[in-house]
Protein backbone atom coordinates (compact mmCIF):
# COMPACT_ATOMS: atom_id res chain seq x y z
CA UNK A 1 0.00 0.00 0.00
CA UNK A 2 1.25 3.20 -0.61
CA UNK A 3 1.91 5.72 2.11
CA UNK A 4 -0.62 8.63 0.69
CA UNK A 5 -3.26 5.63 0.69
CA UNK A 6 -2.28 4.71 4.62
CA UNK A 7 -2.72 8.36 5.40
CA UNK A 8 -5.91 9.11 3.67
CA UNK A 9 -7.42 5.73 5.59
CA UNK A 10 -5.86 7.10 9.03
CA UNK A 11 -7.21 10.28 7.66
CA UNK A 12 -10.87 9.37 6.87
CA UNK A 13 -10.82 7.08 10.31
CA UNK A 14 -10.41 9.50 12.62
CA UNK A 15 -12.74 11.75 10.71
CA UNK A 16 -15.44 8.90 10.83
CA UNK A 17 -14.86 9.01 14.61
CA UNK A 18 -14.80 12.19 15.11
CA UNK A 19 -18.48 12.36 13.13
CA UNK A 20 -19.60 9.53 15.58
CA UNK A 21 -18.60 11.45 18.66
CA UNK A 22 -20.20 14.83 17.75
CA UNK A 23 -23.69 13.54 16.07
CA UNK A 24 -24.57 10.09 17.62
CA UNK A 25 -27.19 10.13 20.61
CA UNK A 26 -28.00 13.96 19.81
CA UNK A 27 -31.88 13.60 20.76
CA UNK A 28 -32.62 16.34 19.51
CA UNK A 29 -30.71 18.62 21.97
CA UNK A 30 -27.87 19.53 19.41
CA UNK A 31 -28.05 23.60 20.20
CA UNK A 32 -26.68 22.50 23.90
CA UNK A 33 -24.74 19.19 23.18
CA UNK A 34 -22.81 19.92 20.26
CA UNK A 35 -20.89 23.01 21.28
CA UNK A 36 -19.84 20.99 24.44
CA UNK A 37 -19.10 18.29 22.56
CA UNK A 38 -16.98 20.17 19.42
CA UNK A 39 -14.74 21.50 22.60
CA UNK A 40 -14.07 18.24 23.93
CA UNK A 41 -13.03 17.05 20.20
CA UNK A 42 -11.14 20.49 19.56
CA UNK A 43 -9.17 20.09 23.28
CA UNK A 44 -8.50 16.16 21.64
CA UNK A 45 -6.93 16.90 18.66
CA UNK A 46 -4.80 19.84 19.87
CA UNK A 47 -3.38 17.69 22.83
CA UNK A 48 -2.88 14.37 20.82
CA UNK A 49 -1.44 16.32 17.91
CA UNK A 50 1.10 18.07 20.43
CA UNK A 51 2.11 14.87 22.44
CA UNK A 52 1.97 12.90 18.88
CA UNK A 53 4.18 15.41 17.05
CA UNK A 54 6.68 15.94 19.90
CA UNK A 55 7.17 11.93 20.80
CA UNK A 56 8.16 11.42 17.32
CA UNK A 57 10.57 14.83 16.95
CA UNK A 58 11.67 13.50 20.63
CA UNK A 59 12.49 9.95 19.45
CA UNK A 60 14.38 11.14 16.42
CA UNK A 61 16.71 13.44 18.33
CA UNK A 62 17.54 10.59 20.68
CA UNK A 63 17.81 7.67 17.85
CA UNK A 64 15.92 6.10 20.85
CA UNK A 65 11.77 4.54 19.63
CA UNK A 66 11.51 3.41 22.95
CA UNK A 67 11.37 7.22 24.56
CA UNK A 68 8.97 9.47 25.57
CA UNK A 69 9.71 13.37 26.40
CA UNK A 70 8.27 12.06 30.28
CA UNK A 71 11.72 10.92 30.28
CA UNK A 72 12.44 14.07 31.48
CA UNK A 73 10.74 14.21 34.33
CA UNK A 74 7.79 16.98 32.81
CA UNK A 75 4.74 15.23 33.88
CA UNK A 76 6.27 15.03 37.29
CA UNK A 77 7.22 18.61 37.47
CA UNK A 78 3.37 19.10 36.29
CA UNK A 79 2.05 17.18 39.91
CA UNK A 80 4.85 18.67 41.78
CA UNK A 81 3.61 22.29 40.88
CA UNK A 82 -0.07 21.07 41.48
CA UNK A 83 0.27 19.11 44.66
CA UNK A 84 2.87 21.86 45.97
CA UNK A 85 0.29 24.81 45.45
CA UNK A 86 -2.30 23.52 47.30
CA UNK A 87 0.27 22.38 49.40
CA UNK A 88 1.13 25.84 50.41
CA UNK A 89 -1.51 27.95 49.58
CA UNK A 90 -4.73 25.94 49.66
CA UNK A 91 -7.24 24.80 47.07
CA UNK A 92 -8.76 28.32 47.67
CA UNK A 93 -6.06 30.70 46.95
CA UNK A 94 -6.02 32.55 43.84
CA UNK A 95 -3.26 30.88 42.34
CA UNK A 96 -5.28 28.41 41.85
CA UNK A 97 -7.33 30.41 39.61
CA UNK A 98 -6.74 28.57 35.95
CA UNK A 99 -5.29 31.69 34.06
CA UNK A 100 -2.59 31.94 36.64
CA UNK A 101 -1.98 28.06 37.28
CA UNK A 102 -1.56 27.53 33.33
CA UNK A 103 1.44 30.25 33.54
CA UNK A 104 2.73 29.53 36.43
CA UNK A 105 2.66 25.49 35.29
CA UNK A 106 4.09 25.96 31.73
CA UNK A 107 6.63 28.42 33.35
CA UNK A 108 7.95 26.47 35.36
CA UNK A 109 7.97 23.43 33.34
CA UNK A 110 9.81 24.90 30.42
CA UNK A 111 11.86 26.73 32.80
CA UNK A 112 13.01 23.37 34.22
CA UNK A 113 13.45 21.91 30.61
CA UNK A 114 15.91 24.63 29.82
CA UNK A 115 17.97 24.85 32.87
CA UNK A 116 18.28 21.24 32.95
CA UNK A 117 19.33 21.42 28.70
CA UNK A 118 21.44 24.19 29.96
CA UNK A 119 23.48 22.71 32.90
CA UNK A 120 24.48 19.54 30.79
CA UNK A 121 24.94 20.90 27.72
CA UNK A 122 27.39 23.61 28.73
CA UNK A 123 30.13 21.27 29.12
CA UNK A 124 31.45 19.53 26.24
CA UNK A 125 31.50 15.57 25.10
CA UNK A 126 27.84 14.93 27.63
CA UNK A 127 25.42 13.41 25.16
CA UNK A 128 21.64 13.22 25.52
CA UNK A 129 21.46 10.15 27.24
CA UNK A 130 23.38 11.50 30.37
CA UNK A 131 20.30 14.22 29.90
CA UNK A 132 18.01 11.79 30.30
CA UNK A 133 19.40 9.78 33.13
CA UNK A 134 19.46 13.25 34.94
CA UNK A 135 15.66 13.85 34.12
CA UNK A 136 14.89 10.58 35.06
CA UNK A 137 16.47 10.81 38.55
CA UNK A 138 14.72 14.39 38.56
CA UNK A 139 11.25 12.78 37.81
CA UNK A 140 11.50 10.35 40.79
CA UNK A 141 12.36 12.86 42.78
CA UNK A 142 9.58 15.27 42.35
CA UNK A 143 7.34 12.03 42.25
CA UNK A 144 8.34 11.48 45.86
CA UNK A 145 7.99 15.35 46.80
CA UNK A 146 4.86 15.12 45.83
CA UNK A 147 4.19 11.83 47.94
CA UNK A 148 5.45 13.58 50.40
CA UNK A 149 2.93 16.37 50.77
CA UNK A 150 0.00 14.83 49.34
CA UNK A 151 -0.04 12.48 52.76
CA UNK A 152 0.26 15.82 54.96
CA UNK A 153 -2.54 17.79 53.22
CA UNK A 154 -5.93 17.86 54.13
CA UNK A 155 -8.28 14.95 52.61
CA UNK A 156 -10.75 17.42 50.68
CA UNK A 157 -7.49 19.02 49.19
CA UNK A 158 -5.75 15.78 48.13
CA UNK A 159 -9.24 15.47 46.40
CA UNK A 160 -8.49 18.40 44.13
CA UNK A 161 -5.05 17.34 43.46
CA UNK A 162 -6.12 13.58 42.40
CA UNK A 163 -8.41 14.98 39.90
CA UNK A 164 -5.16 16.79 38.52
CA UNK A 165 -3.34 13.38 38.56
CA UNK A 166 -5.17 12.05 35.57
CA UNK A 167 -5.87 13.20 32.09
CA UNK A 168 -8.92 14.29 31.54
CA UNK A 169 -10.91 15.81 28.67
CA UNK A 170 -14.34 15.40 30.27
CA UNK A 171 -13.75 19.61 31.82
CA UNK A 172 -11.54 21.51 29.42
CA UNK A 173 -11.22 25.07 30.29
CA UNK A 174 -12.28 27.12 26.77
CA UNK A 175 -10.78 29.86 27.19
CA UNK A 176 -7.30 28.48 28.18
CA UNK A 177 -7.82 26.46 25.28
CA UNK A 178 -7.47 29.69 23.13
CA UNK A 179 -4.14 30.31 25.02
CA UNK A 180 -3.01 27.05 24.51
CA UNK A 181 -3.93 26.93 20.99
CA UNK A 182 -2.09 29.49 20.09
CA UNK A 183 0.85 28.75 22.18
CA UNK A 184 1.04 25.92 20.33
CA UNK A 185 0.39 27.53 16.80
CA UNK A 186 3.65 29.58 17.68
CA UNK A 187 5.76 26.69 18.34
CA UNK A 188 4.76 24.67 15.46
CA UNK A 189 5.39 27.65 13.20
CA UNK A 190 8.97 28.20 15.06
CA UNK A 191 9.54 24.07 14.31
CA UNK A 192 9.30 24.32 10.75
CA UNK A 193 12.91 26.07 10.14
CA UNK A 194 13.91 22.91 11.73
CA UNK A 195 11.13 20.44 9.66
CA UNK A 196 14.07 19.30 7.12
CA UNK A 197 16.76 18.16 9.28
CA UNK A 198 14.78 15.80 11.28
CA UNK A 199 15.49 13.19 8.64
CA UNK A 200 19.14 13.72 8.32
CA UNK A 201 18.99 13.55 12.78
CA UNK A 202 17.78 9.98 12.55
CA UNK A 203 20.81 9.50 10.78
CA UNK A 204 22.55 10.00 14.19
CA UNK A 205 24.60 12.94 15.43
CA UNK A 206 27.90 11.72 13.13
CA UNK A 207 26.17 11.50 10.39
CA UNK A 208 24.06 14.63 10.86
CA UNK A 209 27.50 17.18 11.31
CA UNK A 210 28.67 15.28 8.50
CA UNK A 211 25.64 16.28 5.99
CA UNK A 212 26.25 20.14 7.09
CA UNK A 213 23.76 19.95 10.28
CA UNK A 214 24.66 22.83 13.39
CA UNK A 215 24.02 19.74 15.57
CA UNK A 216 24.30 21.12 19.25
CA UNK A 217 22.24 24.29 17.97
CA UNK A 218 19.07 21.99 16.44
CA UNK A 219 19.09 19.46 19.29
CA UNK A 220 18.80 22.24 21.70
CA UNK A 221 15.79 23.98 19.67
CA UNK A 222 14.05 21.00 19.19
CA UNK A 223 14.12 20.01 23.08
CA UNK A 224 12.41 23.21 23.89
CA UNK A 225 10.07 22.77 21.51
CA UNK A 226 9.22 19.52 22.66
CA UNK A 227 9.41 21.03 26.24
CA UNK A 228 6.83 23.87 24.86
CA UNK A 229 4.20 21.68 23.47
CA UNK A 230 4.70 18.23 26.05
CA UNK A 231 4.13 21.79 28.98
CA UNK A 232 0.93 22.81 27.05
CA UNK A 233 -0.60 19.79 26.48
CA UNK A 234 -0.11 18.13 29.71
CA UNK A 235 -1.35 21.44 32.03
CA UNK A 236 -4.65 21.88 29.27
CA UNK A 237 -5.74 17.69 30.10
CA UNK A 238 -3.31 16.41 32.65
CA UNK A 239 -0.86 14.08 32.24
CA UNK A 240 -0.72 12.31 28.87
CA UNK A 241 2.76 11.77 27.48
CA UNK A 242 2.03 7.52 27.87
CA UNK A 243 0.30 7.82 24.87
CA UNK A 244 2.85 9.18 22.79
CA UNK A 245 5.02 6.22 22.87
CA UNK A 246 2.21 3.81 21.50
CA UNK A 247 0.88 6.13 18.92
CA UNK A 248 4.58 6.99 17.63
CA UNK A 249 5.39 3.23 17.37
CA UNK A 250 2.05 2.73 15.95
CA UNK A 251 3.15 5.22 12.86
CA UNK A 252 6.63 3.92 12.60
CA UNK A 253 5.42 0.26 12.26
CA UNK A 254 2.02 1.06 9.68
CA UNK A 255 3.86 3.57 7.76
CA UNK A 256 7.55 2.05 7.63
CA UNK A 257 9.33 4.83 6.35
CA UNK A 258 11.59 7.21 7.63
CA UNK A 259 10.54 10.77 5.94
CA UNK A 260 8.69 12.70 8.92
CA UNK A 261 6.71 14.64 6.96
CA UNK A 262 4.83 11.33 6.65
CA UNK A 263 5.29 10.15 9.68
CA UNK A 264 4.54 13.19 11.79
CA UNK A 265 1.24 13.36 10.34
CA UNK A 266 0.75 9.50 10.46
CA UNK A 267 1.29 9.73 14.60
CA UNK A 268 -1.12 12.84 14.98
CA UNK A 269 -4.08 10.78 12.92
CA UNK A 270 -3.03 7.67 15.00
CA UNK A 271 -2.94 9.99 17.71
CA UNK A 272 -6.57 11.46 17.60
CA UNK A 273 -8.34 7.98 16.53
CA UNK A 274 -6.56 6.32 19.96
CA UNK A 275 -7.81 9.50 21.51
CA UNK A 276 -11.09 10.02 20.39
CA UNK A 277 -11.79 6.07 19.77
CA UNK A 278 -10.55 6.03 23.67
CA UNK A 279 -13.19 8.77 24.58
CA UNK A 280 -16.16 7.03 22.52
CA UNK A 281 -15.72 4.27 24.87
CA UNK A 282 -15.32 6.20 27.97
CA UNK A 283 -18.54 7.96 27.42
CA UNK A 284 -20.47 5.46 25.64
CA UNK A 285 -19.48 2.18 26.95
CA UNK A 286 -18.55 2.47 30.20
CA UNK A 287 -20.81 5.70 31.15
CA UNK A 288 -17.52 7.77 32.46
CA UNK A 289 -16.85 4.83 35.04
CA UNK A 290 -13.06 4.62 33.65
CA UNK A 291 -10.61 6.91 32.42
CA UNK A 292 -9.21 6.95 29.04
CA UNK A 293 -5.68 6.38 30.07
CA UNK A 294 -6.55 3.44 31.12
CA UNK A 295 -8.26 2.25 27.77
CA UNK A 296 -5.15 3.39 25.88
CA UNK A 297 -2.87 2.03 28.39
CA UNK A 298 -4.89 -1.39 27.87
CA UNK A 299 -5.15 -1.40 24.08
CA UNK A 300 -1.50 -0.06 23.79
CA UNK A 301 -0.08 -2.67 25.69
CA UNK A 302 -2.00 -5.40 23.78
CA UNK A 303 -0.85 -3.97 20.61
CA UNK A 304 2.78 -4.26 21.85
CA UNK A 305 2.71 -7.73 23.69
CA UNK A 306 1.77 -8.67 20.03
CA UNK A 307 4.51 -6.67 18.06
CA UNK A 308 6.72 -8.28 20.66
CA UNK A 309 5.41 -11.79 19.84
CA UNK A 310 5.37 -11.09 15.56
CA UNK A 311 9.15 -9.96 15.95
CA UNK A 312 9.96 -12.64 18.38
CA UNK A 313 8.57 -15.08 15.49
CA UNK A 314 10.04 -13.53 12.38
CA UNK B 1 45.26 20.95 1.66
CA UNK B 2 44.36 20.26 5.15
CA UNK B 3 46.70 21.88 7.74
CA UNK B 4 46.68 20.85 11.01
CA UNK B 5 48.92 22.65 13.78
CA UNK B 6 49.92 21.66 17.06
CA UNK B 7 46.59 19.96 17.69
CA UNK B 8 45.99 18.82 21.38
CA UNK B 9 42.80 16.83 22.83
CA UNK B 10 42.49 15.62 26.36
CA UNK B 11 40.33 13.68 27.37
CA UNK B 12 40.26 14.02 31.27
CA UNK B 13 43.53 14.61 31.96
CA UNK B 14 44.71 12.12 29.59
CA UNK B 15 46.31 13.76 26.15
CA UNK B 16 44.95 11.29 23.77
CA UNK B 17 46.38 14.06 20.85
CA UNK B 18 49.42 15.73 21.68
CA UNK B 19 50.66 18.60 19.85
CA UNK B 20 50.02 16.72 16.16
CA UNK B 21 50.57 18.78 13.10
CA UNK B 22 50.80 17.62 9.75
CA UNK B 23 49.66 18.41 6.39
CA UNK B 24 47.36 16.28 4.31
CA UNK B 25 48.35 16.79 0.30
CA UNK B 26 45.47 16.99 -2.29
CA UNK B 27 44.91 14.21 -4.63
CA UNK B 28 46.56 11.47 -2.54
CA UNK B 29 45.49 8.70 -0.30
CA UNK B 30 46.89 9.46 3.13
CA UNK B 31 46.67 6.87 5.87
CA UNK B 32 46.57 7.01 9.38
CA UNK B 33 48.59 3.89 11.26
CA UNK B 34 49.54 3.12 14.93
CA UNK B 35 48.91 0.96 17.33
CA UNK B 36 45.54 0.32 19.29
CA UNK B 37 45.25 3.87 21.26
CA UNK B 38 47.56 5.73 19.31
CA UNK B 39 44.63 8.93 18.33
CA UNK B 40 44.53 8.13 15.38
CA UNK B 41 40.74 7.73 15.45
CA UNK B 42 40.71 11.23 17.24
CA UNK B 43 43.22 13.28 15.03
CA UNK B 44 40.49 12.04 12.10
CA UNK B 45 37.55 13.14 14.16
CA UNK B 46 38.64 16.70 14.86
CA UNK B 47 39.87 17.09 11.27
CA UNK B 48 35.94 16.53 10.73
CA UNK B 49 34.89 18.46 13.06
CA UNK B 50 32.71 15.56 15.00
CA UNK B 51 34.57 16.17 18.42
CA UNK B 52 35.99 19.47 19.70
CA UNK B 53 40.13 19.78 20.40
CA UNK B 54 41.55 21.74 22.67
CA UNK B 55 44.36 23.52 21.17
CA UNK B 56 45.75 24.30 17.84
CA UNK B 57 44.40 24.88 14.80
CA UNK B 58 43.02 22.86 11.50
CA UNK B 59 42.73 24.95 8.55
CA UNK B 60 40.95 23.65 5.00
CA UNK B 61 41.69 25.28 1.85
CA UNK B 62 43.75 28.22 3.93
CA UNK B 63 40.49 28.66 6.05
CA UNK B 64 40.09 28.05 9.64
CA UNK B 65 37.66 25.10 10.20
CA UNK B 66 36.00 27.05 12.76
CA UNK B 67 35.50 29.80 10.20
CA UNK B 68 33.93 27.49 7.98
CA UNK B 69 29.65 27.45 7.58
CA UNK B 70 28.59 24.23 8.26
CA UNK B 71 26.90 23.75 5.38
CA UNK B 72 29.69 24.96 2.93
CA UNK B 73 31.81 22.62 4.80
CA UNK B 74 29.95 19.45 4.00
CA UNK B 75 30.58 20.01 0.42
CA UNK B 76 33.41 20.07 0.66
CA UNK B 77 34.93 17.17 3.14
CA UNK B 78 32.61 14.18 4.08
CA UNK B 79 33.29 11.67 6.88
CA UNK B 80 32.65 8.45 7.30
CA UNK B 81 33.23 6.48 11.08
CA UNK B 82 33.90 2.89 11.28
CA UNK B 83 30.70 2.05 13.32
CA UNK B 84 27.69 3.13 11.11
CA UNK B 85 24.62 1.93 13.07
CA UNK B 86 22.05 3.47 11.57
CA UNK B 87 18.60 3.06 13.29
CA UNK B 88 16.39 3.76 10.80
CA UNK B 89 15.29 1.40 8.00
CA UNK B 90 17.01 2.74 4.99
CA UNK B 91 17.34 1.36 1.43
CA UNK B 92 20.59 1.98 -0.70
CA UNK B 93 19.28 4.20 -3.01
CA UNK B 94 17.44 6.05 0.25
CA UNK B 95 20.83 6.40 1.76
CA UNK B 96 22.80 7.35 -1.13
CA UNK B 97 20.45 10.12 -1.63
CA UNK B 98 21.24 11.84 1.87
CA UNK B 99 24.41 12.17 0.82
CA UNK B 100 23.01 15.16 -1.19
CA UNK B 101 21.47 17.02 1.38
CA UNK B 102 24.10 19.62 2.09
CA UNK B 103 22.92 20.78 -1.30
CA UNK B 104 19.47 20.28 -1.79
CA UNK B 105 18.61 20.28 1.69
CA UNK B 106 15.93 17.31 1.44
CA UNK B 107 14.45 18.32 -2.31
CA UNK B 108 16.32 16.54 -4.48
CA UNK B 109 16.79 18.12 -7.71
CA UNK B 110 17.77 16.18 -11.11
CA UNK B 111 21.05 17.37 -10.94
CA UNK B 112 20.99 15.68 -7.63
CA UNK B 113 19.21 12.64 -9.13
CA UNK B 114 22.43 12.70 -11.47
CA UNK B 115 24.87 12.42 -8.84
CA UNK B 116 22.82 9.64 -6.69
CA UNK B 117 22.62 7.66 -10.24
CA UNK B 118 26.83 8.02 -10.74
CA UNK B 119 27.25 6.88 -7.16
CA UNK B 120 25.25 4.26 -7.29
CA UNK B 121 27.52 3.18 -10.49
CA UNK B 122 30.81 4.16 -9.30
CA UNK B 123 30.19 1.59 -6.67
CA UNK B 124 28.29 -1.27 -8.77
CA UNK B 125 25.05 -0.91 -6.47
CA UNK B 126 22.56 -0.85 -9.22
CA UNK B 127 21.22 -4.33 -8.42
CA UNK B 128 20.69 -3.57 -4.83
CA UNK B 129 19.35 -0.29 -5.15
CA UNK B 130 16.37 -0.97 -3.92
CA UNK B 131 17.53 -2.97 -0.98
CA UNK B 132 17.42 -2.15 2.69
CA UNK B 133 20.50 -2.09 4.56
CA UNK B 134 19.73 -4.42 6.97
CA UNK B 135 19.11 -7.09 3.83
CA UNK B 136 22.74 -6.84 3.05
CA UNK B 137 26.39 -8.19 4.23
CA UNK B 138 28.94 -6.38 6.12
CA UNK B 139 30.66 -5.53 2.19
CA UNK B 140 27.63 -4.30 0.23
CA UNK B 141 26.59 -2.09 3.72
CA UNK B 142 30.17 -0.58 4.10
CA UNK B 143 29.90 -0.02 -0.18
CA UNK B 144 26.41 1.82 0.01
CA UNK B 145 28.56 4.05 3.17
CA UNK B 146 30.63 5.05 0.54
CA UNK B 147 28.29 5.54 -2.36
CA UNK B 148 26.71 8.14 0.03
CA UNK B 149 29.74 9.54 0.46
CA UNK B 150 30.53 9.99 -3.00
CA UNK B 151 27.23 11.50 -3.74
CA UNK B 152 28.27 13.92 -1.31
CA UNK B 153 30.92 15.17 -3.89
CA UNK B 154 33.41 16.62 -1.41
CA UNK B 155 37.15 17.11 -2.35
CA UNK B 156 38.21 15.65 0.83
CA UNK B 157 36.82 11.78 1.93
CA UNK B 158 37.84 10.91 5.37
CA UNK B 159 37.34 7.60 6.50
CA UNK B 160 37.66 5.89 9.82
CA UNK B 161 38.72 2.07 9.28
CA UNK B 162 36.86 1.47 6.38
CA UNK B 163 38.14 -2.03 6.27
CA UNK B 164 36.81 -3.14 9.72
CA UNK B 165 34.91 -6.39 9.92
CA UNK B 166 35.53 -6.63 5.89
CA UNK B 167 37.25 -10.33 4.33
CA UNK B 168 40.13 -10.07 2.19
CA UNK B 169 37.98 -9.90 -1.64
CA UNK B 170 35.69 -6.76 0.00
CA UNK B 171 38.68 -4.94 1.71
CA UNK B 172 40.84 -4.92 -1.45
CA UNK B 173 37.08 -4.17 -3.52
CA UNK B 174 37.02 -1.23 -1.13
CA UNK B 175 40.55 -0.07 -1.57
CA UNK B 176 40.16 -0.04 -5.34
CA UNK B 177 37.44 2.06 -5.56
CA UNK B 178 39.25 4.64 -2.94
CA UNK B 179 42.18 4.34 -5.37
CA UNK B 180 39.85 5.28 -8.60
CA UNK B 181 38.46 8.08 -6.16
CA UNK B 182 41.58 9.68 -6.23
CA UNK B 183 42.74 8.76 -9.62
CA UNK B 184 39.80 9.14 -11.55
CA UNK B 185 37.85 11.80 -9.73
CA UNK B 186 40.83 13.77 -8.19
CA UNK B 187 39.58 13.31 -4.34
CA UNK B 188 41.74 13.79 -1.64
CA UNK B 189 41.55 10.21 1.10
CA UNK B 190 42.33 10.19 4.49
CA UNK B 191 42.06 6.76 5.97
CA UNK B 192 42.43 5.32 9.41
CA UNK B 193 44.15 1.81 8.95
CA UNK B 194 44.94 -1.42 10.93
CA UNK B 195 46.44 -3.27 8.10
CA UNK B 196 49.48 -1.68 7.11
CA UNK B 197 50.09 -4.22 3.96
CA UNK B 198 46.83 -2.29 2.75
CA UNK B 199 48.74 1.03 3.36
CA UNK B 200 51.59 0.04 2.05
CA UNK B 201 49.49 -1.17 -1.29
CA UNK B 202 46.81 1.57 -1.81
CA UNK B 203 48.57 4.81 -0.23
CA UNK B 204 50.40 7.61 -1.25
CA UNK B 205 51.52 8.99 1.83
CA UNK B 206 51.78 7.24 5.57
CA UNK B 207 51.52 9.82 9.05
CA UNK B 208 52.54 6.97 11.71
CA UNK B 209 51.06 7.77 15.19
CA UNK B 210 52.21 6.79 18.87
CA UNK B 211 51.20 7.96 21.78
CA UNK B 212 48.63 11.05 20.53
CA UNK B 213 52.01 11.92 18.66
CA UNK B 214 53.10 11.93 15.16
CA UNK B 215 56.49 9.49 15.16
CA UNK B 216 56.95 9.46 11.64
CA UNK B 217 55.55 10.61 8.45
CA UNK B 218 56.36 10.35 4.75
CA UNK B 219 56.08 8.87 1.45
CA UNK B 220 55.31 5.15 1.47
CA UNK B 221 58.64 4.04 0.72
CA UNK B 222 59.95 6.25 3.40
CA UNK B 223 57.83 4.56 6.34
CA UNK B 224 57.15 0.82 4.93
CA UNK B 225 61.13 -0.21 6.43
CA UNK B 226 61.87 -1.89 9.05
CA UNK B 227 63.39 0.37 11.44
CA UNK B 228 60.53 2.43 11.04
CA UNK B 229 57.98 -0.01 11.72
CA UNK B 230 60.42 -1.11 14.42
CA UNK B 231 59.77 2.36 16.63
CA UNK B 232 56.09 2.68 15.82
CA UNK B 233 54.88 -0.90 16.42
CA UNK B 234 57.69 -1.61 19.16
CA UNK B 235 58.28 -4.99 17.03
CA UNK B 236 60.35 -6.61 14.52
CA UNK B 237 58.44 -6.88 11.16
CA UNK B 238 60.82 -8.57 8.24
CA UNK B 239 59.58 -6.76 4.80
CA UNK B 240 59.52 -8.69 1.69
CA UNK B 241 59.77 -7.35 -1.69
CA UNK B 242 57.40 -8.85 -3.99
CA UNK B 243 57.24 -7.41 -7.37
CA UNK B 244 57.30 -3.73 -7.04
CA UNK B 245 55.35 -3.88 -3.56
CA UNK B 246 56.37 -4.21 -0.01
CA UNK B 247 54.76 -6.92 2.18
CA UNK B 248 55.40 -6.56 5.93
CA UNK B 249 55.35 -10.30 7.39
CA UNK B 250 54.08 -9.20 10.56
CA UNK B 251 53.05 -12.75 11.64
CA UNK B 252 56.05 -14.49 13.22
Amino acid sequence: MHNRTKLVILSILSLGLIAIFLFSNLDGHWDYVLPRRAMKIFAIVLTGSAIAFSTVIFQTVTNNRILTPSIIGLDSLYLLIQTGLIFLFGSTHSLMNQYVNFFISVGFMIVFALLLYHFLFKREGENIYFLLLVGLIFGTFFNSLSEFMQVLIDPNEFQVVQDQMFASFNNVNTDLFYIALAGMAVTTLYFLKFAKFLDVLSLGKDQAINLGLNYDYIVKQIFIIVAILVSIATVLVGPITFLGLLVANVAYEFLKTYRHRVLILGAILVSIIALVGGQLIVERVFTFSTTISVIINFAGGVYFIYLLLRESRA
Amino acid sequence: MIEVKELSKTYGDKPVVNNVSVNIQKGKITSFIGPNGAGKSTLLSAVSRLIKYDIGNIDIDQQSISQWKNRELSKKMAILKQANNITVRLTVRELVSFGRFPYSQGNLTPEDIDHIDEAIAFMELENLENQYLDELSGGQKQRAHIAMVIAQDTDYILLDEPLNNLDMKHAVQIMKVLRRLVDELGKTVVIVIHDINFASFYSDYIVALKEGEIINQGPVDDIIEESSLKEIYDMDIPIKQLDRCKVCVYFG
